[in-house]
């Protein structure tokens, strides 16, 4: 096959001149980086130091004036119930609406992993609350739970399961139980893809070998699929813990923080008390009590991926 | 003095030393095979030539000028056919050619020449048009060695070009490859773990172990005189047969050349051996014989002859039989150091 | 050989596998039934959207006491009133074109600050690059409730308040991060030795990632715009804390909170926007889950 013609005679340019910049991969790796780098400080860890600050100090919107305070933010919102209220209920939409996410995403990971008719319209349908914006979901929740027209009222009464009526916004548990489940119906999707994404990365033949052991589902399911899931279900759930100890939007457009105040979390007393209130100093001390949730999950996140390399 | 010369080169990544002072001459014109099992070393030493990887400490040369880190691979005038053959998958066949060309800031109607020359001599120039993914690994392989000779470079580098072919394709590639380095008579070094493509190609080889060159010089003087234990041992399939024979020497023979003493005329000046034979396996061109030394000899030491199907006599499995060796054939070797002790060499 | 008897089946055999049969008939039912179950809850509100968009004010108003109304269907010929509404009675396309514009210039500005940022993360910067590379993605879960309150403070000094520009500046602080660890994936896909080998075909490495990186990156890039875009359209508490006019707003912002007359809210056109903003985001999400999924658990599954 090979034929020997005469090369055309092209000379060769001439070559041997020295590395540039271009050539130095250290130097353009560090180039290419900075921008990124410092806008991130910038922008985040510089604000999130300003944050910690702000917290110490009697700050106000509309003013530029800035007094050294020491803890008397952090005493002032200790001592006021609205604040131990707000940091119970983060804490309690939280856990709750993330423990209902494990469980509906695992069962519903489950469930679309076995082979059936219809499977990709059924996961663009489960994507769909994730990609709406959640200021218009909570609109299009907000609109369900109405005190005068929700349809969950209408249900409800027409299958003889409720006589009288239900308030949702009205009452502080019902208040509760309807944000838990707007955290939960825009979660759990999410969650479940994710899962999903993770049983397909657990290998065919470990499965299937457990299938041809003879394990029952139960088994299969706590000794095989569940460990070898771990890694990504804790990555879903840190997700998911941020976003919802972190959000603001659901609570704010759901109840404003009511009835009575009883459903703020922190974030949403910190927008009141710092935004609406002006009262920047108060707002930052509130907003900083998310600061250690972060860290555990970022500290968490760190363990996961660094296991995993390991294991790799 | 080499064409491509490595002196003294080291090559550490933490506490690994995958290459632990390598010295190299490469002659101009020469091809030359880089042999060894995988982790040896050996893809490291042709990167940091390649200037790819940058030496821990040591020095490397190309037609006498020294090329260090401050020359970059596009400045060293060499070309490199990787294993994948990373064809640009964006690119057509007639871009991936042409796209070293650019580099060098030739011409449309230089480039279009080059490309048309290159592509001839591999015979596909009716694939220009096609993009990698269309194409098949034999003629992906074509296009990456048509694409490394047309920057004339001066130095070629293989790296297990043709591991990715299937066994078919593979004894025709190397032929061709072969044919093609000897017209174009260009320096090429070349990676491989297949010692039967090293013996096939190379000019001269040089075995490597554990970040070290263990022997170089030509296939067959490697072969027929391997320096240590592990050369004997690494080339050879199946390899060479080693057995203890007493506290100061191991002896070392090929298992072509341990046959049926019958087989040899009365008064050759041959070894023989008590051979147990354990098992007969008929390979059509050949028979291999397994078993264990017998008379002094440790008998779990498995020992295999290699009979070619001329020789017919029968062999019977669990019998002792009279076997030989050329005493040209015996070599021995130190247990100790594993290195060869008998003083002859090629 | 013998000749091998003809197989046949013991009844008891007969009657377990039957029993086996319809046992997984049930199970796939069940398994229906529970995957039916779990899209109807995500999918409940999309309906109400639909629903609520096309009924007419008579059939929308309906006190829920009323259980001779049906609410789950359309009791009246649907119309298109609340969508005219929403297009021409409202700021709505107004909040599409500031949303867009803000999209455009924040995703430019992304890009500019990623593309690069992630290249170096996945190639030139080794071992120490991919524990930064950790670090930017850590920054993505710093959350707006932390820090809305000092840059409140910063946008003042800014002077920026009530401005888009104030949403330009901010929303990369979330785009940035997020999209530099996808595009981080995305780079670490391409084959290293072709980039090697247009370093020996005589490049550098500068020209190697504008001849073959880039082109190669392409969907990687148009992956990268997409969710940024989406992110901007979904943000609400920066638009909520630095805009205050309402014909600056975003979308997601507007339809909220501005879409009311006094404290009563147009619903059918409400809803209406709801469904229209979120449809598209919902197809590309779709369109582009897979990478996104495998870019974001490219830590978690393979480190």
């Amino acid at each position: 096959m090979l034929r020997r013609d005469a090369h055309p005679g092209v000379a060769p340019a001439a070559i041997f001149r020295r590395r540039t910049l271009a050539d130095r991969e250290d130097l353009l790796g560090r180039i290419l980086l900075a921008p990124a780098l410092i806008y991130v400080i910038l922008l985040v860890a510089a604000p999130l130091a300003l944050a910690i600050l702000l917290s110490f100090s009697a700050s106000f919107a509309g003013s530029l004036e800035f007094h050294w305070t020491g803890l008397r933010n952090f005493a002032t919102i200790i001592q006021d119930p609205q604040f131990r209220l707000a940091l119970r209920n983060t804490a309690l939409f939280t856990v709750v609406s993330q423990a209902l996410v494990i469980v509906l995403a695992v069962t519903a990971a489950h469930v679309l992993d076995a082979a059936f008719a219809g499977k990709r319209v059924v996961r663009f349908l489960l994507l769909l609350p994730w990609a709406v914006p959640v200021s218009l979901a909570a609109m299009a929740w907000t609109w369900i739970f109405d005190s005068t027209f929700s349809v969950i009222n209408w249900t409800l009464r027409v299958a003889g399961l409720l006589d009288g009526w239900l308030y949702w916004f009205g009452d502080p548990t019902l208040a509760m139980i309807a944000i838990i489940t707007v955290h939960v119906w825009r979660m759990f999707p999410f969650a479940t893809v994710i899962v999903l994404a993770g049983m397909t990365a657990v290998p065919l033949d470990i499965r299937e070998a457990a299938v041809i052991d003879g394990a029952s589902f139960w088994r299969r399911l706590f000794q095989v699929n569940l460990p070898l899931l771990l890694p990504i279900i804790t990555v879903s759930v840190l997700f998911g813990v941020v976003f919802t100890s972190t959000d603001l939007g659901v609570v704010w457009l759901l109840t404003r923080g009511g009835p009575y105040n009883s459903t703020h979390v922190l974030s949403t007393l910190a927008f009141q008390r710092g935004i609406l209130g002006a009262n920047l100093g108060q707002g930052a001390a509130i907003a900083i009590f998310l600061l250690p949730v972060l860290m555990l999950a970022a500290v968490g996140m760190l363990r996961v991926a660094r296991r995993t390399e390991v294991g790799a | 003095m080499g064409y491509v010369e490595a002196r003294n080169l080291h090559k550490h990544f933490g506490e690994v030393r995958a290459v632990d002072g390598v010295d190299l001459d490469v002659k101009e014109g020469e091809l030359l095979v880089l042999l060894g099992p995988s982790g040896c070393g050996k893809t490291t030493l042709m990167r940091m030539i390649a200037g790819l990887e940058q030496p821990t400490s040591g020095e490397i040369s190309i037609a006498g000028e020294l090329v260090d880190e401050d020359v970059p691979p596009r400045a060293r005038g060499i070309a490199m056919v990787f294993q994948s053959y990373a064809l640009y998958p964006h690119k057509t066949a007639f871009q991936n050619i042409a796209f070293p060309l650019e580099a060098i800031g030739k011409s449309a109607g230089e480039i279009k020449r080059s490309v048309d020359w290159g592509a001839g001599m591999f015979g596909i120039r009716h694939l220009l048009g096609r993009r990698p993914r269309q194409l098949s690994g034999g003629e992906r392989q074509r296009v990456a060695l048509a694409r490394s000779v047309v920057r004339e470079p001066r130095v070629f580098l293989f790296d297990e070009p043709l591991s990715n072919l299937d066994a078919q394709l593979r004894a025709v590639a190397r032929f061709e490859l072969k044919q093609f380095q000897r017209q174009i008579g260009t320096t090429t070094i070349y990676v491989t773990h297949d010692q039967i493509e090293a013996m096939g190609l190379g000019d001269r080889i040089a075995v490597m172990n554990k970040g070290k060159v263990r022997q170089i010089g030509m296939p067959q003087e490697v072969y027929n005189y391997p320096v240590d234990t592990f050369v004997a041992t690494f080339l050879g399939s199946p390899p060479m047969n080693l057995v203890q024979r007493d506290v100061h020497t191991i002896v070392g023979f090929r298992p072509e050349t341990f046959l049926p003493k019958s087989a040899f005329p009365a008064e050759a000046p041959v070894e023989t051996f008590q051979f147990r034979v354990r098992e007969v396996e008929h390979l059509g061109s050949d028979r291999l014989i397994y078993g264990s030394l017998e008379g002094g000899f440790r008998s779990d030491a498995t020992v295999i002859s290699d009979i070619p199907s001329t020789i017919t006599m029968p062999i019977v499995e669990g019998e002792l039989h009279d076997f030989a060796v050329p005493r040209a054939n015996l070599r021995t070797f130190d247990p100790q150091t594993g290195l060869r002790r008998d003083g002859r060499a090629a | 050989m013998t000749a091998m008897a003809p197989m046949t089946l013991t009844p008891q055999a007969v009657a377990r596998r039957r029993k086996r049969r319809v046992l997984r008939g049930v199970k796939r039912i069940g398994l229906y039934l529970a995957a039916f179950a779990f899209t109807a809850f995500a999918v409940f509100p999309f309906y109400w959207m639909l629903l609520t968009s096309f009924k007419t004010n008579r059939d929308l108003y309906v006190g829920a006491t009323d259980l001779s109304h049906i609410p789950w269907i359309f009791n009246e010929t649907p119309t298109l009133q609340h969508v005219k509404l929403l297009l021409f009675g409202t700021p709505y396309l107004i909040w599409v074109r500031n949303t867009v514009l803000v999209g455009a210039v924040v995703v430019l500005i992304t890009l500019v600050f990623a593309v690069p940022a992630g290249y170096a993360l996945a190639r030139l910067t080794g071992r120490w690059g991919e524990r930064l590379g950790i670090g930017i993605f850590l920054t993505y879960l710093v959350p707006p409730t932390l820090l809305f309150i000092p840059f409140a403070r910063v946008i003042a000094v800014l002077g920026l308040q009530n401005s888009p520009w104030a949403l330009v500046l901010v929303y990369p602080t979330f785009t940035i991060p997020f999209c530099t660890w996808l595009l981080m994936g995305f780079f670490r896909s391409i084959p290293r030795d072709i980039e090697e080998q247009g370093m020996i075909d005589g490049y550098s490495r500068w020209s190697v990632i504008r001849k073959i990186v880039l082109p190669l990156a392409v969907s990687g890039i148009l992956t990268a715009v997409i969710f940024a875009f989406t992110l901007v359209l979904q943000e609400f508490v920066y638009a909520l804390t630095f805009i205050s006019s309402v014909g600056k707003m975003t979308v997601s912002l507007g339809v909220p909170v501005a879409l009311v007359r006094g404290d009563v809210f147009y619903w059918g056109s409400l809803m209406a926007a709801a469904l229209i903003t979120s449809i598209p985001i919902a197809i590309i999400y779709n369109l582009f889950i897979d990478r996104f999924i495998a870019g974001l658990t490219a830590g978690a599954v393979k480190g």
